[in-house]
């Protein structure tokens, strides 16, 4: 793979984290609780964002990035509140950025309309009269500035870039320090780093900071290790000279510190000029240097950091380092995670699931063979199950990650939602820690998504509404996961008008889902909702009302195990609940016996299992057959002839029934030789290697090492209309 | 394909290939698509699915399916028993399990020796068979795996 292409990917994973802090920070402070620190957070992924992009030569998000940064930086400075109005702004800025990064990325292209609009939003934030747009800014005159602070000058940047943007940019006052700051090679080998002095400094005052390249020597001269960059700061701050010499003080005796008092006004020199000046020497090869050998060393560092040519020499070894994981300094302390490719973890899962079912073949085995409880054996043997059922769980835990990853989407999806439908919505989320397996996470963001849009399109009433009704304008969307059981449970509540059961049942009446005369508890009202076709938006709207309803958000829930359910008080609002396995990797199932076979049966879709009596089977028509459950009569389906394996078992009574629930609520008693018990098992499957089986979800090994069918039981069910067996399979057609 | 196509394909040197045996005949596989050759062990059934497909049995964890060849080739059931041997073979990016008779051997052959298959008018023919080789009096028949499986037969369609 093209290396460039590879850190292309790597920054674009990068940008989902920076904005997934952006949109953090910025909540933060819409929470009133940001302080000086989570604007910096926000100004840094901003930062980061651009600094990448410009890398890359991604113009329209470093347009966008850039304005976005520059009126971040009037928050910083503190000359722009942060107040409600301006973090709404920048919220939607937020989302905007994003569009510009998955257009980047490939994935659709930027709205410009918007875009444009935004940008004229964040400038007029700044009361500026408008600053020429950065569109003039060419990209490449910009990069280096972006490059250089890869290496973590961010604080630095804006003023070196202010003057460029036409910024009023307020000169030093008279009252001022000029600090000259010459680092030798022995600071850096003691591990010291610029940036935080010059960090510390700004903290002192506003700072003009002016890189010294005077000392460069020509390319092939430089030593990688050496130190030849200085820095002159004109600091507008009244502090006392001690102060400036207690932030150099840890680099006492390893640079060259001059502190002068400033005499009158001395304007920021004009700092295009020095980079000017630093681009052209950093590209000027020195003379006796073949072509090809600079090239070599261009192209050394070019993939790495392709704008350290650009940066002080001393760094560069630095910047190859920091390019690899270019978050600030700052950001790598509070981050201990390592990123691995899913498919190796998948692959050990796959490993220590081998491991379990031989741990449970080997325990089998020596215990056929008749060797006593009390052996060294079989005590090593209880030893070595315990282990492998830690290591199982440790390594599924690798997986579990918080459902944070979905939950933060669904801000951005509240606003624009709000703003469509016209209503004042409050997100407010709970549990984002709550942990899942991946596999499971990566599937709830459709239903969740679904929920919310229908708590604000359906639940939420308009802001008159609402104040007519007495309740504050604001309505309140909760969304909150947690664990239960072994499960995790998502709710999606809203305190919206409830859910209007006399006209939900006319409606089902209306649209022939139910008879009308049909007596049907709340609760039975309230699960109308998820019968397929069901709207209840009196206009069809963008948001909800593109025919998926309900019931899509049922089946593809149930598809993974889970089951939802409604809970309404008129006037009060609603809640949607649906609990979920905590992996899609095992499965809690009963393992039972149908003929010489062993099946696995989902034991989240088992109600009750029961000894048919003869008395209780009845034939109905010519050969289907119902039995009776408490008054109830419920279709009898024989396991094995649905799946083709036997004939019609001629006698129930002597099997075990299990009542199961397939989709749509509609019940079935599936008719077993025997329960062998219940055990978690492993999922395989069965699409890897051959293909979808009807009736089949899975496969999964047993401790005797022989595959068994999980049952899928909504299919099962699907199949007694259509019952071939074996023998009877389609006829292939060879294509020719 | 094409018999210009087989020339083509089949040009340049020397292969090695596994040849089996299957009911009555002799059939073999290019070595490289072959993974590794077991033993027997009992399949569990799958339902709704073509008779030559014998069932899945774990292979280290995987769940392999495993194809009578006898019937998949000439439609007459093989009567599996511990001298059966499946012969594990990659098809696209799936493992399969073949359930053949017996392995005879290893060949190294020279491409030229592949002749062409024989214009019969069988569809199976048609659709397996590669090209035929003659070796010590006896023919193998070069099959291609690609339509093995029933799906991929639907993808080829």
């Amino acid at each position: 793979v093209d290396p460039l292409e590879q850190i292309k990917i790597t920054f674009f994973q990068e940008c989902q984290e920076l904005m997934a802090d952006l949109e953090t920070g910025l909540l933060t402070l819409q929470a009133g609780e940001g302080d000086s620190e989570t604007i910096n957070a926000v100004f840094r992924a901003v930062h980061s964002v651009k600094g990448g992009a410009g890398a890359f030569g991604l113009e329209d998000l470093v347009r966008f990035a850039h304005v976005f940064e520059t009126t971040l930086d009037e928050m910083r400075t503190g000359r722009l509140a942060a107040d409600d109005v301006v973090v709404k702004t920048m919220l939607r800025a937020a989302d905007m950025l994003a569009d510009h990064v998955a257009a980047a990325q490939g994935n659709g292209a930027a709205d410009v309309e918007r875009s444009e609009g935004l940008v004229a939003d964040l400038v007029a934030l700044t009361q500026e009269t408008p600053a020429p747009l950065p569109a003039p800014v060419a990209v490449p005159d910009f990069e280096p500035a972006t490059g250089a602070d890869e290496f973590g000058f961010t604080p630095m940047q804006v003023s070196i870039e202010a003057p460029l943007e036409g910024f009023d940019f307020t000169p030093p006052a008279a009252a001022g320090w000029r600090v000259r700051f010459a680092p030798k090679a022995s600071m850096y080998a003691k591990a010291n780093d610029v940036t935080p002095l010059l960090r510390e400094l700004e903290r002192l005052g506003p700072c003009a900071v002016q890189l010294d390249t005077d000392a460069l020597p020509a390319f092939d001269a430089m030593d990688a290790e050496g130190a030849y960059a200085a820095w002159t700061v004109e600091l507008a701050s009244d502090c006392a000279r001690e102060a400036i010499a207690e932030v150099f003080e840890f680099v006492d005796g390893d640079c060259d510190l001059s502190i002068e008092p400033m005499a009158g006004a001395s304007a920021a020199p004009e700092p295009e000029l020095d980079i000017e000046a630093m681009l052209a020497l950093a590209r000027k090869p020195g003379p006796a240097v073949p072509e090809g050998q600079v090239q070599a060393l261009i192209d050394q560092i070019v993939p790495a950091a392709p704008v350290s040519l650009e940066a002080p020499p001393p760094r560069v070894q630095v910047a190859a380092a920091v390019t690899a994981a270019p978050t600030t300094a700052t950001a790598a302390a509070t981050q201990s995670t390592i990123r691995v490719d899913l498919e190796r973890v998948d692959r050990l899962i796959d490993l220590v699931g081998e491991l379990v079912i031989n741990q449970a073949m080997l325990a089998q085995r020596v215990a056929e063979s008749g060797v006593p409880r009390s052996s060294h054996v079989m005590v090593g043997l209880d030893d070595l199950e315990q282990l492998t059922r830690e290591i199982q769980d440790s390594v599924m835990a690798i997986r579990a990650q918080p459902v944070k990853s979905v939950f933060q989407r669904m801000p951005r999806l509240v606003r624009e939602i709000a703003s469509m439908t016209g209503k004042e919505v409050r997100l407010v989320t709970e549990g984002e820690g709550t942990e899942v397996d991946k596999t499971v996470i990566e599937r709830l963001t459709d239903p969740i998504t679904h929920m919310i849009r229908n708590a604000i399109d359906h639940g939420l009433e308009t802001p008159e509404r609402r104040l007519e009704a007495g309740k504050p304008a604001e309505g309140v969307v909760r969304l909150a996961a947690l664990h239960r059981s072994g499960r995790i449970v998502i709710e999606v509540g809203d305190d919206g008008r409830g859910i209007d059961r006399p006209r939900v049942r006319q409606i089902a009446i209306d649209k022939g889902l139910i008879d009308a005369d049909l007596v049907l508890t709340d609760e039975e009202v309230d699960n109308l909702l998820f019968l397929p076709g069901f709207s209840t938006a009196s206009t069809v709207s963008d948001i909800s009302g593109r025919g998926v309803g309900m019931d899509v958000v049922k089946r593809s829930i149930q598809s993974l195990g889970g089951r939802i359910s409604i809970t309404s008080v008129p006037g009060k609002g609603s809640t949607f609940t649906m609990s979920l396995p905590l992996t899609l990797a095992v499965l809690d199932g009963m393992v039972v016996s149908v003929g010489d076979q062993t099946l696995v049966a989902p034991l989240t879709s088992i109600i009750e299992t029961l000894q048919p009596k003869p008395a209780d089977v009845r034939t109905l028509g010519p050969t289907s057959r119902v039995i009776a459950v408490r008054d109830a009569y419920v279709p009898l389906l024989d396991i094995g002839a649905v799946l083709g394996w036997r004939g019609e078992c001629p006698n129930p009574s002597q099997g075990v029934c299990l009542l199961v629930e397939s989709e749509g609520g509609g019940r079935a008693a599936l008719l077993v030789d025997a329960i062998q018990g219940q055990r978690q098992v492993v999922i395989k499957s069965l699409e890897a290697n051959y293909q979808q089986v009807a009736g089949i979800a899975a496969a999964t090994i047993l401790g005797d090492g022989r595959v068994a069918l999980i049952l899928d039981v909504d299919a099962a069910v699907a199949l007694r209309n259509s019952r071939p067996t074996r023998d009877e399979a389609p006829p292939l057609a060879l294509a020719s | 394909m094409s018999e210009t196509d087989i020339q083509t394909a089949v040009n340049d040197a020397r292969r090695e290939l596994v040849s089996f045996r299957v009911g009555e005949q002799e059939y073999c596989v290019d070595i490289m698509s072959v993974r590794e050759i077991r033993g027997w062990t009992p399949a569990t059934a799958l339902p709704q699915s073509p008779s030559y497909v014998v069932g899945v049995i774990n292979l280290r964890g995987a769940v392999l399916p495993i194809i009578d060849l006898n019937r998949r080739l000439s439609g007459v059931p093989v009567q599996a028993s511990a001298r059966n041997v499946i012969i594990v073979t990659h098809i696209g990016h799936r493992l399969v399990g073949l359930l053949v008779d017996a392995v005879s051997d290893i060949l190294t052959v020279a491409d030229d020796l592949i002749q062409p298959t024989p214009d019969v008018a069988c569809d199976t023919v048609k659709s397996f068979v590669r090209g035929v080789i003659a070796m010590d009096g006896r023919m193998i028949s070069l099959i291609s795996l690609d339509r093995i499986l029933p799906d991929v037969e639907a993808e080829a369609a």
